[in-house]
């Protein structure tokens, strides 16, 4: 079975393919979309736009004083990664528009921003920024300067706030140190991330004095990760609308294949292998269980394979902004996977109870609208209502179940997804409060969490879905690997010209697949070539498989059957088909017309020919009560036409072959008397020339029949004339004697 | 069979949408009132359930807000806390968080009781509906079956009331609840910011558009897959259906070819109508993305003009996120609403067809029936426009046997029906032990009759109970008693449980004479004084047939008779012959005397004979 999946996935495994890479990117662009949120709102919004306390630009002045504070070695980074930029040079006035201060004074520009220096920078720079407001604010704030130089008293040999502190402590190592120590001091409990932020706002003062429009910058910031949102929106839809075009074309191309498959092949099945199966299940077998698998492949790709990619991707994004939470993630998936289990253990049963609750229910309405009269003539409708009423009393039952499983599901999905929301915010808030989470991860976390419950929501509707269609594939895959049982021979022989049609049954048995014992035993008789035969005897004796022989719908068992000499195994089967007009059992028409119904026998047939079959047929009464006459509509299965009329239709078309064989299997039982002798006297004289079989339980059919045979259990038990077989055959005579009552007439 | 897709009656359709070809009901407004009054002993339950409906939903929207509040007090701390002014107030968002959790707890425990009334209301609609079907079956004339056919009406038990309970219990609420959350979501989203509330509402008339684009083409693309499909599944039932023709015909390639050609425009129709209907997910995520992107970027704008806090950004994204679904629903609800219409109204219009006349005040009650009967100018057609039986009268002495006789299909049950009064008379009378039968109920007057009908109906239960049918209080030894005097008492004993055998769902598992045997048990049980048997005919072998033909004598000793005849020597010695003509009886009188009169009878008779007489 999975053979053939992958199989009929062939002509598609590049589009599958496709549909994967596409699906890869739906799901990487759904999920940046939260990441980029988080962006806007941690440095667009909280941070006005700037990413990291390592400014693009600083001003000589503010770059000197923020050097004092820094150690040796990070003073030879930090210089390594800016450039000096002099104002009045050639070189200024590239910079001149983007920093409009650099017209009276020199700056530094950063120009090596790799990712590693800004990390490396990130806090030197950060902690040397906030010195040097420190120290600003000191000149400026004199109740906080005098604090200060309170603690500092012996090494501040300073009384003015007048005078330049950074001059000051240029030439003061100590000091340096021991400012550098009170702003640790200050800052160590807040943490890294925190002091980052508030250097932050450090830099956007900075910008501003280099005459940056500082509101300008944070805009673009926010319309820049905007923009980009809004072409992952546009790339994520094109995606999905790609898989939804891909998916669908896979899906109904691969069901079409195998239906088409499915078809070929049981058109090729012999009689034998119908019966294996039955007609309505392989109608089943090749619509409800074809559209069933067509669905299940969409399903599994736009969902299935998409839930994975999704729940996956959405852990790991979840997991870069917030590796501590992570157990919010595994409690989530681990309840919704624990819930979906107890509703699948608890109402998988019901499930598939519920199908067999309905075809009861079914059963039970189809007896009754079937035995109507019955019903009705023994006053029986309450009995009847009675056990309705039982069938529905059990439906409501786990229908309601079902209905309650259902219905309480969705308030507790909700439920869930609301607790994990809300657990979200109150663990990502003490992240915030530790510095180890910004707010807007915690708010994109917020959504990986819920997309990842979603993939996993949607796995769960897997379980629904592939069952069934697995179920399904396997009854296709059934057809599909039969081994055909009658085949056309390798080297095929021919029969001779000119071709007399005499048949020999050559001590033929036969016996129906799994059945206990032979249908037919040692069978050996000849029709002789232009004779009329027929075969009379009990219901289940084997008349009907003795002639199924002869076209070869079923295989003889042992021993042979041979025309004009040659064993039918040993011919095409279209030259033996060919060769035989046959009117099965059951007469079967198509719909089409009853024109088209003729030619099917064989398409060259002439007007002329129709007609005369027509006639033959005794026929030409009603299919010239039609207005259309031969163009007359036939509903499919021929249900527009009664039992009688498909009969003699069924006839005609075996008379437009003109087939040296004719063999008619019981096909006069829904004809009245009249038509019943006017037919075969008409037969009598189209087919003349013709070997005819016929099959009977009627008698007075087969009177005058050059050959007579009975069967009785499978047996020849007589065989001869009518006056021969009334005489040494008591079955015939009993059979004859119940039908034509002769006691009384003779 | 009650989650809207992917129910084991229904084939799975695509999640979440009814998509399909798009039926319509004539009377819309009438059978949704139908339905409603159908449903009125629970409209205080149903006005509960849209309480806890509202009250669920309203809560369930409350929540974003004020978790938005949350968010902005964790915002407000950090800033303090960047700035040393302050702290993060874990007290106050706690606070809030706790208000939250309440807020969806009394959320889903409304849901959940609002869930659980609807299931018990619509389970329960369903029962009855059911229920009344099943009685209608019984009472409706049986010329309402000759213009429907049985799988019209067993549609009507499954699908379409499988399709009222799937809206009642689900699409009804669901109905109610997205007009309350777009409607709350506008509220609340309002109550934030009117700006940002207008910025995302311009996105409702493009999804209102797009879905309506989509909904319509996919339409049209169902409707031709529906159609392709039929040719396809039509082709296949054929050739199935006829396979051996096709086999004895050499027709396999041609059926082939054209299958091929079928499956093909199948394909072309099936992908496109997939491709559309699939379309509805990736447009509304689409939607749904592109108003957060739009959130995000002007709620960003305004957060940084203070005009709005973080908080309510969140508050915004979680709203927009829950826009789009209940907005998609809404947009399928006419859609919905028509198919359940259309459903209901074929429910409502068998269970309101005409019943059976109804019963006389004052019925006759005969003691001891004798067996006349007796037709009286009676008329007669199926149609009004078409009489079948035109003045007939006959009389049928207790005791005596009539043979009805004619070719098959001409209409010889006709007069059974009769009888039975399964159909009403134009004009005349049908008379018993002189007694017009109109003035006995239906039921005392079909208990003067047992039927044996060729066309056998039995049931899939034990052989005992098949028999015991006709006589419900019969016990055991009566059943086997019965089943003596109809010949089968020692087949049903060589079976594996005897009178226990089950009987399967197709009566497969006896053959067709030994059915009609039991037939005949079970109206022997029932001991009629007059009979209506159906002769067997060709598909019977004749060691059952002569065990059919010996059951019907002796059941027929000492009773009325009418026999549909197909041997000769009932019809020799019937005292009475009806010969019947495309339904119309033709002539009536003894065998000699129709044979005398050398018409349609002797012509009947002589057809059969023409080459015994002839050799």
């Amino acid at each position: 079975m999975k053979v053939r999946m992958i199989k009929y996935s062939k002509p598609y495994l590049i589009m599958i393919g496709i549909s994967i890479v596409l699906l890869f990117g739906q799901a990487n662009f759904n999920l940046t979309l939260p990441d980029y949120l988080a962006k806007i709102v941690n440095v667009g919004i909280q941070q006005k736009g700037i990413e990291n306390a390592v400014p693009e630009a600083i001003r000589g002045i503010e770059m000197n004083h923020t050097l004092l504070f820094l150690t040796p070695e990070n003073q030879t980074d930090v210089l390594n990664a800016y450039t000096f930029v002099q104002n009045g040079t050639a070189e200024a006035d590239n910079y001149l528009k983007k920093y409009p201060a650099l017209l009276n004074q020199s700056i530094y520009v950063l120009t090596d921003s790799d990712s590693n220096t800004i990390t490396h920078l990130n806090p030197i720079m950060a902690r040397g920024l906030l010195t040097v407001t420190f120290v600003e604010l000191l000149m400026s704030n004199a109740t906080l300067f005098m604090q200060v130089n309170s603690t500092l008293y012996y090494q501040l040999n300073i009384s003015l706030p007048s005078g330049d502190l950074f001059e000051f402590l240029a030439g003061q190592p100590l000091a340096v140190a021991f400012i550098n120590a009170l702003v640790n001091s200050r800052f160590s409990s807040l943490g890294e991330a925190f002091i980052i932020q508030a250097a932050i706002q450090v830099v956007r003062i900075e910008y501003e004095k280099l005459g940056i429009n500082v509101d300008q910058m944070q805009l673009n910031y926010m319309f820049f990760y905007g923009g980009l949102m809004l072409l992952l929106t546009f790339l994520a839809m094109a995606c999905t609308i790609g898989v939804g075009y891909l998916s669908a074309k896979i899906a109904t191309g691969m069901s079409r294949d195998m239906r088409k498959d499915i078809f070929e092949k049981v058109e090729n099945f012999s009689s034998t292998e119908f019966d294996t199966f039955s007609t309505a299940s392989l109608i089943t077998r090749s619509t409800n269980d074809i559209t069933q698998v067509q669905m299940a492949i969409m399903m599994v790709i736009r969902l299935v394979f998409y839930a994975p990619i999704l729940g996956i991707g959405g852990v790991i994004h979840a997991l870069e902004l917030a590796p501590s939470m992570w157990w919010i993630l595994a409690m989530a998936v681990g309840i919704l996977l624990a819930l979906i289990l107890i509703v699948f253990y608890i109402a998988l049963p019901k499930f598939k109870s519920i199908q067999k609750l309905v075809d009861r229910i079914n059963l039970v309405a189809r007896e009754s609208l079937a035995g109507l009269m019955v019903v009705r003539a023994f006053n029986k409708q309450e009995f009847e209502e009675h056990r309705f009423d039982e069938a529905n009393i059990d439906l409501t039952k786990v229908s309601l179940f079902i209905n309650r499983v259902m219905v309480i599901m969705m308030p507790v999905m909700m439920m869930l997804m609301n607790v994990l929301v809300i657990i979200v915010i109150w663990v990502g808030s003490h992240g915030v409060a530790n510095a180890t989470l910004q707010v807007g991860d915690m708010i994109a976390f917020m959504q990986y969490a819920i997309q990842v419950t979603f993939a996993f929501l949607m796995l769960s509707l897997m379980f629904i879905i592939l069952p069934r269609a697995l179920v399904s594939l396997n009854r296709i895959a059934e057809v599909l690997k039969v081994d055909i049982m009658i085949q056309d021979p390798t080297n095929p022989r021919h029969f001779d010209e000119p071709f007399k049609g005499e048949i020999e049954f050559r001590n033929v048995s036969f016996r129906y697949t799994g059945a206990p014992e032979n249908a037919l035993n040692e069978i050996s008789f000849t029709a002789q070539a232009g004779q009329f035969t027929a075969l009379i005897g009990p219901t289940g004796s084997g008349k009907s498989t003795l002639v199924n022989l002869i076209p070869r719908l079923y295989e003889v068992t042992s021993g042979a059957i041979l025309i004009d000499g040659v064993d039918v195994r040993e011919v095409n089967q279209q030259e033996l088909h060919n060769k035989i007009g046959y009117v099965p059992q059951n007469s079967v028409l198509f719909s089409g017309t009853i024109a088209s119904n003729l030619l099917f026998a064989n398409e060259n047939a002439s007007k002329d020919d129709l007609e005369s079959s027509i006639e033959t047929a005794q026929a030409t009464e009603f299919v010239n009560s039609n207005p259309e006459g031969m163009s007359t509509e036939i509903a499919q299965g021929g249900k527009n036409v009664s039992g009688g009329q498909k009969q003699r239709l069924s006839i005609a078309r075996a008379l437009v072959q003109k087939a040296p064989i004719n063999i008619l299997d019981d096909s006069f039982s829904n004809l009245d008397f009249k038509t019943d002798i006017a037919l075969r006297k008409a037969l009598r004289k189209s087919i003349s020339a013709c070997t005819v079989l016929i099959v009977t339980q009627r008698v007075s059919t087969i009177i005058e029949a050059d050959q007579i045979i009975v069967l009785d259990e499978g047996k020849i038990v007589g065989k001869g004339n009518h006056t021969e077989l009334m005489e040494d055959c008591a079955i015939y005579r009993d059979i004859a004697i119940s039908q034509l009552n002769l006691e009384e007439s003779l | 069979m009650m989650q809207r897709s992917g129910g084991p009656m229904r084939g799975p359709g695509p999640p979440g949408s009814r998509l399909g070809v798009r039926e319509k009901a004539t009377d819309f407004r009438g059978t949704m009132g139908k339905l409603f009054l159908y449903m009125g002993r629970y409209k205080w339950l149903v006005l509960l359930v849209f309480i806890f409906a509202v009250a669920s939903t309203t809560a369930n929207i409350i929540g974003p807000k004020i978790l938005g509040n949350a968010t902005t007090t964790l915002v407000n701390g950090v800033i303090a806390k960047v700035s040393g002014t302050g702290e993060i107030d874990f007290v106050q968002i706690g606070g809030i968080l706790l208000e939250v959790l309440i807020i969806y707890i009394v959320s889903a425990a409304f849901g959940f009781i609002q869930g659980w009334i609807m299931a018990n209301i619509s389970t329960n609609v369903a029962y009855r509906l059911r229920r009344d079907i099943s009685e209608k079956i019984n009472h409706l004339r049986l010329k309402y079956y000759d213009e429907t056919t049985q799988g019209e009406v067993l549609s009507r038990i499954t699908n379409d009331i499988d399709t009222i309970n799937q809206t009642l219990s689900q699409s009804l609420t669901q109905i109610i609840t997205s007009v309350v959350t777009v409607v709350g979501i506008v509220i609340m989203m309002l109550s934030i910011n009117w700006m940002m509330t207008l910025i995302a509402l311009a996105m409702l008339p493009l999804t209102l558009l797009l879905i309506g684009v989509i909904i319509g083409r996919s339409q049209k693309y169902f409707k031709q897959q529906q159609d392709y499909l039929g040719h396809v599944n039509g082709h296949v039932e054929e050739m199935y259906g006829g396979h051996i023709v096709v086999k004895a015909f050499s027709g396999e390639e041609k059926s082939v070819e054209k299958f091929k050609g079928i499956n093909n425009q199948w394909y072309q129709g099936s992908w496109k109508a997939n491709f559309f209907s699939g379309l509805m997910i990736p447009i509304t995520f689409f939607i749904s993305n592109l108003g957060y992107v739009i959130v995000t970027i002007f709620g960003a704008y305004l957060a940084i003009q203070n005009v709005i806090t973080i908080g309510d950004i969140q508050a915004f994204i979680q709203y927009i996120r829950s826009f789009t679904q209940p907005l998609s629903q809404l947009a399928n609800v006419s859609n919905v609403l028509q198919q359940t219409a259309a459903a209901a109204e074929r429910v409502f219009k068998f269970l309101e067809e005409k019943e059976e006349i109804l019963e006389v005040s004052n019925p006759i009650k005969l003691k001891q029936v004798k067996g006349l009967v007796e037709f009286r100018n009676v008329n007669f057609g199926y149609n009004p426009d078409k009489i079948v039986i035109q003045n007939f009268s006959a009389v049928a002495r207790p005791g005596q046997k009539v043979a009805i006789v004619g070719p098959t299909g001409a209409g010889k049950t006709t007069l059974v029906k009769l009888l039975m009064r399964f159909y009403e008379l134009n004009s005349g009378v049908i008379l018993v032990d002189g007694y017009d039968t109109r003035e006995m109920t239906r039921e005392d007057l079909r208990k003067m009759f047992g039927m044996v009908l060729q066309d056998t109906w039995l049931y899939n239960d034990s052989i005992m109970n098949n028999i015991r049918f006709s006589n419900q209080d019969a016990s055991d030894e009566e059943v086997q008693a019965a089943a003596r005097i109809a010949n089968v008492d020692h087949f049903v004993k060589t079976l594996p449980d005897g009178y226990n055998m089950i009987l399967n769902e197709e009566i497969t598992n006896i053959s067709q004479g030994q059915m009609q045997l039991l037939t005949i048990a079970r109206a022997v049980l029932a001991d009629p004084p007059i009979l209506i048997l159906d002769e067997a005919t060709s598909s019977v072998d004749t060691h059952t047939e002569i065990l059919i033909q010996n059951a019907m004598d002796a059941l027929m000793q000492n009773r009325t008779s009418f026999v549909i005849a197909h041997r000769l020597s009932t019809i020799r010695n019937a005292d009475l012959i009806l010969a019947i003509r495309d339904g119309e009886i033709v002539e009536q009188g003894t065998h000699k005397e129709l044979l005398a009169r050398n018409g349609y009878y002797a012509e009947l008779y002589n057809s059969q004979f023409e080459i015994l007489n002839s050799t």
